[in-house]
């Protein structure tokens, strides 16, 4: 009971190869496709990897160029296939290797499947990784004088601007830590000292955030310093000032960024998965149609073509059979063991005779 | 005496046709490429526009865009009639349009011509529209409650931010305008009234900056305002002044961007011009030469092609009488036999006879 057989003949098997040849050309342009989608993926995780603490979000762009590569090289040996299917001498150099190719090419679908479910299973990861980037980034801004920190100061500008963000969660991050250097402060003046000794690390903290966080859209001036004093500054409430700074955290903007990226891919690596099984299904009914007309004695006559020979439990049944035996082939062949020492398997040695005798009795 | 003559025997008219068939489709691509050139030029100028004072410098984007546009659609149309040139029989639809469609494209490569050139004559245009725009810009920067000048400010500390720039030639410009608005001064405040009433016109001058004059690439937290006054700050030296606010001007930046923008264009679309010239050369000669196959009557013989089928003196001259022979065209003949020209012998008066004309009754 042959799976999801049809009927092909010689002018509808050449059909499906020519189809199938474009079609998998077409799969080696999408394997391009999820190539470069995984080095631009890569390129831009890369460019803010100094505000993440660890890359294990960077599986996902691998995963996507090794499946881009490996996806070109196996549609392109499917073409090779398609083409020497309408020769009938060439076809059966193939033969041994489909078996292969299928593997391969449905491993491929799955690793795809992968990429998408990781894209979202991973968000928490980057999530994390991004909370340790940035407080360490926040926390290093004003070490621009100690080698290997000193272009936090710049990094972390950079980012606030162009992502419109401040601070890790919002701007009172800020409040939390000394992001002016001791260096440019004035140790004799009575402000600066209060300021450190109220403190219990002896840090100078202050209501007061850069000046990339400022937002240009705010119709005043940007007020940088003594945010939380509403007397310091001329017709201004610090609870309902909504435009000075940005509002949102950075951490939130990079998630957002990279989660909109990965799911403005997520249509295009599934209709890559959909073409890449038509070609699987597609090669499978070429390769049983031209196997089956090999066999007849009429190279012009109708063959059947399907994607399994006997149905799904048995072909299941026989694979199991398969692989026991080939399991088998390590252990210990009962029937040779005889001539070794029985004294060192005594069981098995009347387990036997046993066996024997039992089998002897019944036939006399 | 012809100018550039050159004979043509019949394969060599059709591979020359082919040649042009192919030409004049590349043609219809570079025509493509220089409307995509004018597109992006003027969505680069529309961005800034707004510090900019005049809009003259629209015309170069809108020149490259309509020559674009005229470069695929008589290019397509060269494709066609080179096409047909092939054979004589089909040649003979086209005569009459042969030639102006000639005169057009001659035209039509003028004026790329002058788009590649109006590239780099407009720059002093713009140095001057930018200086007027950026001034008007850092007045109304504290404008942000007066329609149509709201947005003036974000403009600004964008441009400020994204091109590294500070001010119309540097960051002092910023000392002489009043860039806070007065609803964010404290009127009742004595400093604020000190400095008020120190100004000539009563306008709040400070030696500060926007936040957005500051440079990231300072090792300190930016410093705004009392910028001249070195002792205001601690451990004010050199170096940290030198890095605190970006050094450039907003013009200066702004001249940089467009300059490079458009000398880029500006050599492209003179290769283009290049390009047009040969293939309009090429559709000259397959003109002149397939009209002198007509000519001779004899489909496969040798013909003649040419650029100019007299000097270009004598074209010249007689292009001239053309257009003053046009002119004329509403003037009396003097050759006009039906006309009377009164001459020598007319002076003796031939008597009129009066005709009796019988009254019957």
């Amino acid at each position: 009971m042959r799976l999801l057989k049809m009927k092909f003949t010689q002018q509808r098997q050449v059909r499906l190869a020519q189809g199938l040849w474009l079609l998998s050309w077409l799969a080696v342009m999408c394997g391009i496709f999820v190539f470069f989608l995984g080095l631009y993926l890569k390129a831009e995780l890369l460019r803010r990897a100094e505000v993440m603490d660890n890359s294990e979000i960077h599986v996902v762009p691998n995963i996507l160029m090794m499946v881009g590569l490996a996806s070109i090289g196996t549609n392109w040996v499917a073409s090779r296939v398609c083409q020497d299917s309408l020769d009938m001498s060439r076809f059966p150099r193939w033969k041994a290797f489909l078996l292969a190719w299928f593997v391969v090419a449905t491993l491929l679908c799955f690793l795809l499947l992968t990429v998408v479910v990781l894209s979202y299973a991973l968000q928490g990861s980057l999530e994390e990784s991004l909370k340790v980037g940035l407080r360490n980034g926040i926390r290093f801004y004003k070490d621009t004088d100690v080698p290997g920190r000193c272009f936090q100061k710049e990094t972390i500008d950079h980012l606030q601007m162009e992502f419109r963000c401040c601070g890790n969660n919002n701007f009172r991050d800020w409040f939390e830590v000394q992001w002016v250097s001791n260096r440019y402060l004035d140790f004799t003046s009575k402000d600066i000292k209060d300021r450190i000794r109220s403190n219990v690390d002896g840090r100078y903290l202050l209501d007061g955030v850069p000046f990339s966080c400022c937002n240009p859209a705010s119709p005043r001036p940007c007020l940088q310093y003594r945010l939380t004093d509403n007397s310091a500054h001329h017709s201004y409430d610090y609870q309902s000032e909504e435009l000075n700074l940005y509002n949102r955290g950075c951490r939130k903007a990079l998630i957002d960024y990279y989660m909109g990226l990965m799911n403005s891919t997520g249509p295009g690596v599934l209709s890559v998965i959909l073409i890449q099984m038509s070609v699987v299904l597609s090669l499978r009914y070429l390769q049983t149609a031209v196997e089956g007309s090999l066999a007849l004695e009429d190279p012009e006559g109708d063959s059947e073509g399907y994607i399994l020979e006997k149905g799904l439990k048995e072909t299941f049944e026989d694979l199991k059979v398969k692989v026991l035996t080939f399991l088998k082939f390590g252990q210990v062949d009962p029937s040779t063991a005889q001539d070794s020492p029985e004294a060192s398997d005594p069981e098995k040695a009347s387990d036997n005779t046993t066996g024997k005798a039992a089998s002897t009795t019944p036939a006399s | 005496m012809a100018v550039g003559k050159l004979t043509f025997t019949k394969a060599e008219r059709e591979k020359l046709a082919e040649v042009l068939w192919m030409l004049n489709w590349i043609s219809v691509v570079t025509g493509a490429i220089l409307l995509s050139l004018g597109v992006f030029l003027k969505v680069e100028i529309q961005k800034w526009q707004e510090v900019m004072s005049e809009h003259g410098i629209h015309y170069v984007p809108n020149t490259l865009i309509t020559t674009g546009l005229a470069a695929c659609c008589i290019n397509f149309l060269g494709g066609k009639i080179c096409l047909d040139c092939t054979d004589t029989n089909k040649f003979l639809r086209w005569k009459l349009v042969m030639m102006p469609y000639v005169i057009c494209t001659f035209f039509f490569t003028s004026c790329v011509l002058m788009g590649a050139l109006m590239c780099y004559i407009i720059r002093s245009q713009l140095e001057e529209s930018l200086l007027l725009g950026l001034r008007n810009a850092m007045r109304y920067y504290k404008d942000t409650d007066t329609p149509g000048r709201c947005y003036l400010k974000k403009t600004l500390d964008l441009l400020q931010i994204q091109f590294q720039c500070c001010g119309n030639s540097g960051y002092r410009d910023w000392f002489q305008v009043q860039w806070i608005s007065n609803r964010y001064l404290d009127m009742t405040s004595s400093l604020v009234v000190d400095r008020l009433r120190s100004n000539v016109e009563g306008r709040y001058l400070m030696d500060g900056v926007p936040f957005s004059c500051c440079s990231t690439l300072s090792p300190r937290p930016c410093i705004q305002y009392h910028i001249s006054n070195t002792s205001a700050h601690f451990n004010y030296d050199q170096q940290s002044q030198q890095l605190n606010l970006w050094r450039r001007g907003c013009r200066q930046a702004l001249m940089d961007h467009y300059t490079g923008i458009m000398q880029s264009i500006g050599l492209t679309v003179l290769l283009i011009w290049l390009f047009e010239l040969l293939v309009l050369t090429g559709v000259r000669y397959l003109q002149t030469a397939m009209e002198n196959v007509i000519r001779l009557g004899d489909p496969d013989s040798e013909s003649d092609g040419w650029i100019l089928e007299n000097s270009l003196a004598e074209t010249a001259r007689s292009n001239f009488n053309i257009i003053k022979n046009l002119g004329k065209c509403y003037q009396v003949d003097d050759d006009d036999p039906n006309i009377n020209v009164p001459t020598a012998t007319t002076e003796q008066e031939v008597p009129s006879r009066q005709v009796q004309i019988p009254v019957t009754s």
